[in-house]
């Protein structure tokens, strides 16, 4: 009896209470930019994929559900042939975002990845590919990498000093 | 054995070995770069340092070089010291400080020496601030990438490609921290064994040029064990894939056979597995000459329809023995043929015969390496049998290892033992048709036609023992030649006699065979090698034919059915003889892996796998049976070809070949009692380790799997289950207690790079745990045959006719001679365009000069001139599998007559 009336009195306290619940989908919360949602590859400053195919996130990956292929452009810029992340597997555990050297793949707070359809959970390069720099507006690794690239040759990264030339004995 | 104290627990080391090498092979862990158990130790690097005491009162000690530390009974020393650590992890500091900033976009990422030890020593977070140190790259060819920034100065790449493969255009350039390892100006890498630089260099300076174009981490490859299909030596190999493409071959250790290398051949030889050219479907010729794809059931109906009624059968020494023995079986012995030329199986018979004579040993290559006075007598081996070649440079140092053991220097000493018998080589002897590379090694040389150098080696057997005959008269050069081999030959304690095949001519073989007796009657341990053209030569000649090529295809002209495995006919026959088999024949079935002129001409195309796609055994020079693996699932229809044999076989109504399993097909190639050994060259498909496990072929941390096939269809499939080797299609199972044959790939915690390979050695760069994989089959007791009589010189000399016709002769090429390796494009782009060599009167005669065209009308082909002084008039050579040539040449006289419009050889190689 008396158990009844405390939950009863419970019950009636919180009709005073501040209201935590958000109307989803007509009202959004506030999510921080750091929150692991839906994945993106992100781009430089300069605009170029900043995707480097290194393999890092894939095998940072716990349930294995990034793949990739790496190929090279023309100015010697290594660049994914195809960059696959099955989201239906993804755990938004953020490792990829953690493993990778470049910034290029990042977690976004966009948690609505529902599908009707399983196979629409597989985004291909083309879905995952955003115009912008995401939450890394600076950095650029191939100003930092030591491998030259159409633009950037040997001793013009950062902190480089000039090729050395071989054929001289001058300190 | 010795007995020393390391950090206060006991090891037994052996005596005089020096300290890191006891350390590692005592399993314990001691970063180093410079040291290699092939190349020895320089002291380069200083990352090898430990605490040494003097007794058990010394607490202080003294940092030592391991590496450059014998070992001595009663050592004491100390790895864990701080003082050790803290210098190992500043030199480690050091060699960071201009590192760049590459892992991610460097090829050696994930399987980085340099990684790897700078993990181990301890250093994580970059404290130099100053500017990095940067250096030009070069182009090196179509084998190499050049970054130089990542270089850490250990010297390793140089010591390896001069010092021990003998090259001369990569040097060590500049002086203090400006050394640039590279060559004088950009260009090729010469040196065709410039490939183990990729593995020989601990860092991403030089890396795997065609394997960085489509590149994969080395964690994510799909590896299996497998034997190296470029020529007879047998190297074993590592190849890899992803996505179900061929990646790379890397490097097998195998103690007994390459060691720690491979040739170039061997390791960027494999562009053919994932050509475009590849056949994946089965194809029968409409009757208007096109191929209508048919399905896999269809194509075994057909193949059955035509084996029902008797077929010829050629086999292949390229395919396996079990697809070679499915086709033996199916078409029966009396129809079936080896698919050697008719002179090379003749050949080949020869050489078993000597073989089961047993009156030498055979040598491995390592027993190559120890022998101190070598004698090639014909076969130009850096071209036909490569490997062989970087094992007859070693055994040149053999005089100068004796002399520092003398003076009491230790062998790994690298840099003392060097430059103690710095003059000082062990004899090589070369008789040769032209002058060959290994020519700047040898003490003796002489050249000349075949025939001439069968004479000469005849000729030195009966200087050695005058039981043996000899031939004719010799010139005066040759004669000296002649007497110096007899010489030095019966001086020497572990002489080796070298020849083999690829000249066509079995007085080499018989002259060679009687020196090494001969030897071997004089109480010495003489060793006998004789080379065979292909990976399986050696096999498809012990499991043998009834018939020869050329009766086989004359069989098939008058009418009957053909079935050729795994062999582009037109190499091996002539031409015409060839062409009425396809016209003649009531039925031609192809089962081959690439399209080529035989399948051209067939009736019906099986698609074959390659060696990556198929499980089987190739047996090398040695009669050394070695298994190699499926590393992945062939896409399409395509089977191993016994697979394809043995399912027409039982449409035709066959119960003696209905093989599931390349198991019940290896019991069956080991029923042939030349072959028993056959059985025992790796474990069957039911093996498994003492946990019930696998050996996986993927690393555990093989990444993308829920993903990879996501873009075709998000259901995973089901891991395929290999029904046929203890090998599984995954990470699962154990790798680390396998048996040698087994080992997919190579790696141990906190070794990621090959050099953990030392992990799964008995002892460091001895034989594998368990013994080096392969099993020997053809040494023989000394038969009861009268050796000295057994062959006897029967040579007629060919001289010019004076008719302006010329005898031509067969050379080769490591780039472009061997048919499947030709066809891939680094190797092609390697290989020299198709040439003739002519002597300097007869090239006058003709009024060309080296560079110049000649055309040969009975060929139809056009050849760039070379010139040799020595050739003989009314001689020409000709490099075997380039410019349209096979691996024969016509055994008639041909015509030859200046080109004018030929166009010079361009030397330019497309940079990229
Ligand atoms: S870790 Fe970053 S740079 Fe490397 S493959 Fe993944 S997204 Fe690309
Ligand atoms: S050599 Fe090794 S440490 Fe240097 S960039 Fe390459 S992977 Fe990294
Ligand atoms: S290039 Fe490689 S092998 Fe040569 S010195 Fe540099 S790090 Fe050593
Ligand atoms: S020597 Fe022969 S078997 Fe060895 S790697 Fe070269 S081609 Fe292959
Ligand atoms: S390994 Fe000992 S100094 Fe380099």
């Amino acid at each position: 009896m008396w158990s009844q009336l405390r939950s009863l009195g419970t019950v009636f306290k919180h009709l005073f209470t501040r209201v935590e619940t958000v109307q989803y989908p007509e009202e959004m919360p506030y999510l921080a930019p750091r929150y692991r949602g839906r994945i993106v590859l992100t781009r430089d400053p300069d605009g170029d994929e900043r995707c480097v195919a290194c393999n890092l996130c894939a095998v940072a990956c716990p349930v294995d559900c990034i793949a990739l292929q790496k190929t090279e452009r023309e100015d010697g810029r290594w660049y994914p042939e195809f960059f696959r992340i099955n989201f239906s597997r993804c755990i938004m555990c953020g490792m990829c975002e953690e493993a990778c050297p470049t910034y290029a793949i990042q977690l976004t707070p966009d948690f609505e990845l529902c599908e009707y359809d399983r196979n629409n959970m597989v985004y291909e390069k083309e879905h995952l590919l955003i115009d912008g720099v995401g939450k890394y507006p600076d950095y650029s690794f191939w100003h930092v990498a030591g491998k030259a690239i159409d633009g950037k040759d040997k001793g013009e990264a950062q902190k480089e000093k000039p090729p050395v030339d071989v054929r001289s004995n001058l300190p | 054995m010795a007995k020393i104290s390391v950090d206060g627990v006991e090891f037994d080391a052996k005596e005089g070995e020096n300290l890191l090498q006891a350390v590692l092979s005592a399993q314990l862990e001691l970063p180093y770069f410079c040291w290699h158990p092939s190349l020895g130790s320089v002291g380069a690097c200083r990352q090898c340092a430990v605490i040494q005491y003097a007794d058990e009162e010394d607490t202080q000690g003294r940092l030592i070089m391991a590496c450059m530390t014998p070992v001595a009974d009663g050592m004491r020393v100390s790895l864990e010291a701080a003082h050790a650590r803290d210098f190992r992890a500043s030199v480690i500091e050091w060699l960071m400080e201009n590192h760049p900033h590459d892992c991610p976009v460097c090829e050696e990422g994930g399987e980085c020496h340099l990684q790897d030890m700078t993990v181990m020593s301890g250093h994580t977070a970059r404290r130099y601030r100053g500017n990095k140190r940067t250096f030009e790259n070069q182009y090196l060819g179509p084998f190499l990438n050049h970054e130089m920034n990542r270089c850490i100065t250990c010297y390793r790449c140089v010591r390896y490609y001069q010092d021990y493969a003998g090259g001369t255009d990569l040097q060590a350039f500049g002086s203090r921290a400006r050394m640039y390892f590279g060559r004088e100006e950009a260009g090729v890498l010469e040196n065709p064994f410039s490939g183990n630089l990729v593995e020989v260099c601990p860092t991403g300076v030089f890396t795997d040029k065609p394997f960085s174009k489509t590149y994969t981490r080395k964690w994510d490859l799909q590896s299996a064990p497998s034997v190296c299909a470029g020529c007879a030596v047998g190297c074993n190999t590592i190849p890899s894939e992803r996505y179900g493409r061929l990646k790379r071959v890397h490097n097998r250790y195998n103690g007994s056979v390459n060691g720690y290398f491979l040739c170039d051949r061997g390791r960027y030889g494999f562009g053919y597995v994932n050509d475009d050219a590849r056949i994946h479907k089965v194809g029968v010729r409409a009757a208007d000459g096109v191929f209508d794809v048919i399905s896999a059931e269809e194509g075994e109906e057909k193949l059955g329809d035509i084996v029902r009624d008797g077929a010829i059968g050629i086999g292949s020494p390229r395919a396996s023995l079990e697809s070679n023995l499915a086709l033996k079986v199916l078409v029966g012995e009396e129809n079936f043929c080896t698919g050697l030329s008719s002179a090379e199986d003749a050949l080949m018979r020869l050489i078993l015969d000597v073989y089961e004579c047993g009156g030498a040993r055979i040598p491995t290559l390592a027993q190559v390496e120890e022998a101190d006075a070598v004698l090639i007598l014909g076969e130009d081996v850096l071209n036909t049998a490569p490997r062989v070649a970087l094992a007859v440079r070693q055994s040149v140092r053999n005089e100068s290892l004796e002399m520092a053991e003398q003076a009491g220097i230790p062998l790994w000493q690298e840099a003392g033992v060097r430059s103690h018998g710095r003059e000082s080589a062990s004899p090589l002897l070369v008789a040769s048709l032209l002058p060959t590379e290994l020519d700047e090694l040898a003490t003796h040389t002489c050249n000349g036609a075949p025939e001439s150098l069968a004479a000469a080696g005849f000729a030195i057997a009966h200087r050695l023992n005058s039981a043996y005959a000899a031939g004719e008269e010799l010139d005066g050069p040759t004669q000296s030649f002649v007497d110096d081999a007899a010489a030095v030959l019966s001086r020497a304690k572990r002489p080796l006699v070298i020849s083999g095949t690829s000249l066509r001519n079995d007085g080499l073989i018989k002259a060679a065979a009687n020196i090494a007796w001969a030897l071997k009657a004089q109480g010495c341990d003489a060793g006998l090698l004789l080379t065979a053209a292909e990976a399986n030569s050696c096999g498809v000649g012990m499991l043998g034919g009834g018939v020869d090529l050329d009766t086989a295809l004359r069989a098939a002209a008058a009418g009957q059915a053909l079935v050729v495995l795994e062999n582009d006919v037109t190499r091996r026959a002539d031409p015409d003889l060839v062409a009425s088999a396809f016209s003649g024949s009531t039925a031609v079935a192809v089962l081959d892996s690439l399209e080529n002129a035989t399948t051209e001409s067939a009736s019906l195309v099986l698609p074959a796998a390659t060696f990556a796609e198929s499980t089987g055994t190739f047996v090398n020079y040695e009669g050394r049976a070695q298994r190699f693996f499926e590393v992945f699932a062939a896409t399409g229809e395509t089977a191993p070809a016994w697979r394809w044999l043995s399912k027409a076989g039982a449409r035709a109504g066959r119960n003696d070949m209905h093989w599931q399993h390349v198991d019940q097909v290896v019991e069956a190639v080991a029923s042939h009692p030349r072959l028993v050994g056959v059985a025992d060259a790796a474990p069957n498909g039911g093996h498994r380790n003492a946990a019930g496990n696998r050996v996986p072929r993927a690393p555990h941390r093989y990444s993308g799997r829920t993903a990879m096939n996501a873009g075709v269809n998000i259901h995973e499939p089901k891991t395929q289950v290999d029904e046929e080797t203890p090998l599984s299609y995954s990470m699962e199972g154990a790798m680390g207690d396998q048996p040698a044959a087994l080992t997919s790939y190579v790696w141990s915690p906190g070794w990621n790079s090959n050099q953990s390979v030392f992990k799964f050695q008995q002892e460091v760069g001895g034989a594998m745990a368990g013994g080096d994989p392969g099993v020997r089959m053809l040494d023989a007791e000394p038969a009861q045959v009268d050796f000295a009589q057994r062959y006897r010189p029967l040579q007629t000399p060919i001289g010019a006719e004076g008719d302006g016709r010329f005898k031509l002769l067969p050379t080769h090429s490591i780039f472009g001679s061997e048919e499947l390796s030709g066809r891939s494009q680094p190797i092609a782009e390697r290989g020299p365009q198709a040439f003739i060599v002519l002597g300097a009167a007869e090239a006058a005669r003709l009024q060309v000069a080296e560079g110049m065209g000649v055309r040969c009308p009975e060929l139809d082909a056009t050849f760039a001139v070379r010139v040799e002084e020595s050739l003989a008039e009314g001689l020409a050579v000709v490099a075997m599998g380039l410019g349209g040539l096979g691996d024969e040449v016509p055994s008639e006289r041909v015509t030859l007559e200046p080109d004018p419009e030929f166009v010079p050889p361009t030397t330019l190689i497309a940079r990229g």
